[in-house]
């Protein structure tokens, strides 16, 4: 066992305490991962040297004026740039780049004292649910080393559930924090769009993308949520709204909230686990004092589509920055300027971000930008106001955060159309810009399931307020990988 | 079922700065194909008098004064560079 199972809150009473010290927790975090990550596979790259000596200096700061998170060793997805600290994306386009400044939010994270372990694995560019698309290595799932751990902050979700960091930061384009951390029995956020800088964030699709805190606990994401949040000069979509001290919703109280359950999440292609999972959990949340009834998302069966093709249009615009010349990979002996974009990135880019920008170039060009790319942003304002309507009667809406529990690494990827039409449980909450939680809610032959509760705009807290109570009446949380007890 | 073809998988690979092979544009064709039918789908929708969403939020100008703030160091941010001279970044010939 680690200091690793304790939750921010219990390690700041032992750091206060002096009973462990930073550089403890931070030898703490590099042994676990040196004993399990060979084989998890969760980091592209450690910090140890610097994550040694940013510990040392934090031990000598005084007690005083410390936040909740000082000193706790966290994890970065790989497409948060991190200055001095190579930032791959997990593509072979910036393998070698090291970034000139630091993401806003680890700006925020270094300021609340954390303690950055390394960059994560993910699939490049964000691009993937599985972290197969990763470049560099697959990442397996803590749970069972056969399985996906999800992605595309696979790395992330991977790294917390195998107790290498307590914390980390994913990122959610169409359910990439909240899928891995159901794969994983993690706890993943996925903020309303405009709370959390983008800037520093590597832009997959720059309408959806927002970084997200991953954590084993509901309580320490909201602090890391907390920590990470707010309006940045940098990020001209960041909200001028206050943000709330998320900790201070986590009261427990849910009586007479009011939730509704999309018959469409519970229907056609989600597990039989997967339901009986969220009808148990909302057993749960009766017993609670909540209240809960069956409702409908008309539309999300048109958001895969109108997601693939938003997201796939945004990548094609901002991938078109790799150009083989200010950074980044860059063709060797190129002769025009011409063959070396063209040799840069087709040799720099791997397959799937290929088909996605030959999507997006497809659904922008003249033949197809009515059809494909008008009629998808239609089709998301649908989406958006089958939300909008919920949300004038209903608290929050619940289902299951993914379709079945983590594939058998292989097992999908030759079938990308499974995998896009699992998105239909997660995307539509990037389309409408809301926030969602996944909870771990249960097991299925020893891999987690996740719970989804998502919000309206800006209610974060009520999310956590709800995943707190559930959380608190159930132990999926406590259970960990048998990889916690052996190594 | 839409059929790309092979020509139309190239010329959108050009316009992206891609260059692909015929086996790679073979395979694209079938992919993409594919996804292009999914996507299709969209069209049974109904979006008369729809307005397209084109951002999660209500959008509104974020104006600052035009004050020289701290920006970038050059030399860092030349240290990522593969060929620069004088500050500058060198390029194969253009003309």
């Amino acid at each position: 066992m680690t200091l690793l199972t304790k939750t921010a809150t219990e390690l700041q009473s032992l750091l206060h305490n002096r009973e462990v010290s930073v550089k403890e927790l931070t030898e703490e975090s590099l042994s676990r991962i040196a004993k399990v990550d060979g084989d998890v596979h969760a980091f592209l790259s450690t910090n140890e040297d610097q994550a040694l000596a940013t510990a040392q200096q934090l031990d000598n700061q005084p007690l005083e004026g410390r936040g909740p998170l000082f000193g706790l060793p966290i994890g970065i997805k790989d497409n948060i740039v991190t200055k001095g600290i190579v930032t791959t994306c997990a593509s072979k386009m910036l393998e070698n780049f090291v970034p000139v400044y630091d993401a806003t939010v680890v700006e925020h994270i270094n300021a609340a004292g954390m303690v950055t372990m390394g960059k994560l694995n993910m699939d490049e560019f964000a691009m993937g649910s599985t972290t197969e698309r990763s470049a560099f290595q697959t990442t397996h799932n803590p749970w069972n080393l056969d399985h996906v751990p999800g992605g595309s902050s696979g790395g992330s979700a991977a790294a917390v559930a195998a107790g290498e960091v307590a914390f980390a930061l994913g990122s959610d384009t169409g359910g990439s924090v909240r899928q891995p951390a159901a794969f994983c029995g993690v706890v993943g956020m996925k903020p309303t769009y405009g709370r959390v800088s983008r800037s520093g964030l590597v832009a997959f699709a720059s309408s959806l993308d927002q970084v997200g805190p991953i954590t084993r606990t509901v309580e320490d994401n909201a602090l890391l949520l907390n920590a990470i949040a707010g309006l940045d000069h940098r990020d001209s979509s960041t909200s001028p709204q206050a943000v709330p001290d998320f900790r201070a919703a986590l009261t427990g109280d849910i009586k007479g909230l009011k939730i509704g359950v999309p018959a469409e999440y519970l229907g056609a292609g989600v597990s039989e686990e997967a339901k009986a999972a969220v009808l148990e959990a909302l057993k749960v949340l009766e017993s609670l004092g909540a209240e809960w009834e069956e409702v409908s998302l008309p539309n999300s069966k048109y958001a895969s589509q109108a997601y693939y093709v938003i997201s796939s249009s945004e990548a094609s615009s901002n991938l078109a920055r790799f150009d083989g010349i200010r950074y980044g990979y860059s063709a060797e002996g190129a002769k025009s300027l011409e063959e070396l974009y063209t040799r840069s990135r087709s040799e720099g880019f791997g397959e799937e971000v290929k088909r996605r920008i030959l999507l997006g170039m497809y659904s922008l060009g003249a033949d197809h930008h009515e059809d494909l790319y008008m009629k998808s942003l239609k089709v998301r304002t649908l989406v958006a106001q089958d939300f909008a309507k919920l949300f004038e009667k209903y608290d929050v809406i619940i289902g299951p955060s993914t379709a079945t529990t983590a594939y058998k690494i292989g097992e999908l990827i030759h079938d990308p159309l499974t995998l896009y039409a699992n998105d239909i449980l997660t995307v539509p909450i990037n389309l409408a810009g809301i926030p969602a939680i996944s909870v771990p809610c249960g097991f299925s032959n020893g891999l987690p399931l996740g719970l989804q509760i998502i919000g309206k705009h800006y209610d974060e807290a009520t999310v956590y307020k709800v995943a707190h109570a559930y959380e608190q009446a159930t132990d999926f949380h406590t259970q960990k990988p048998a990889l916690w007890e052996v190594k | 079922m839409t059929q790309l073809t092979k020509e139309q998988v190239k010329h959108h690979a050009t316009l992206a700065w891609l260059a692909i092979t015929d086996d790679e544009a073979e395979a694209y064709v079938t992919e993409l194909s594919g996804i292009v039918d999914f996507v299709k789908e969209l069209q049974e929708a109904d979006t008369d008098g729809v307005e397209p969403m084109t951002h999660p939020l209500q959008v509104f100008n974020v104006l600052r004064k035009d004050v020289p703030t701290d920006i970038l160091d050059r030399e860092e941010m030349l240290k990522s560079v593969k060929q620069h001279e004088d500050g500058q970044i060198k390029v194969p010939t253009i003309l």
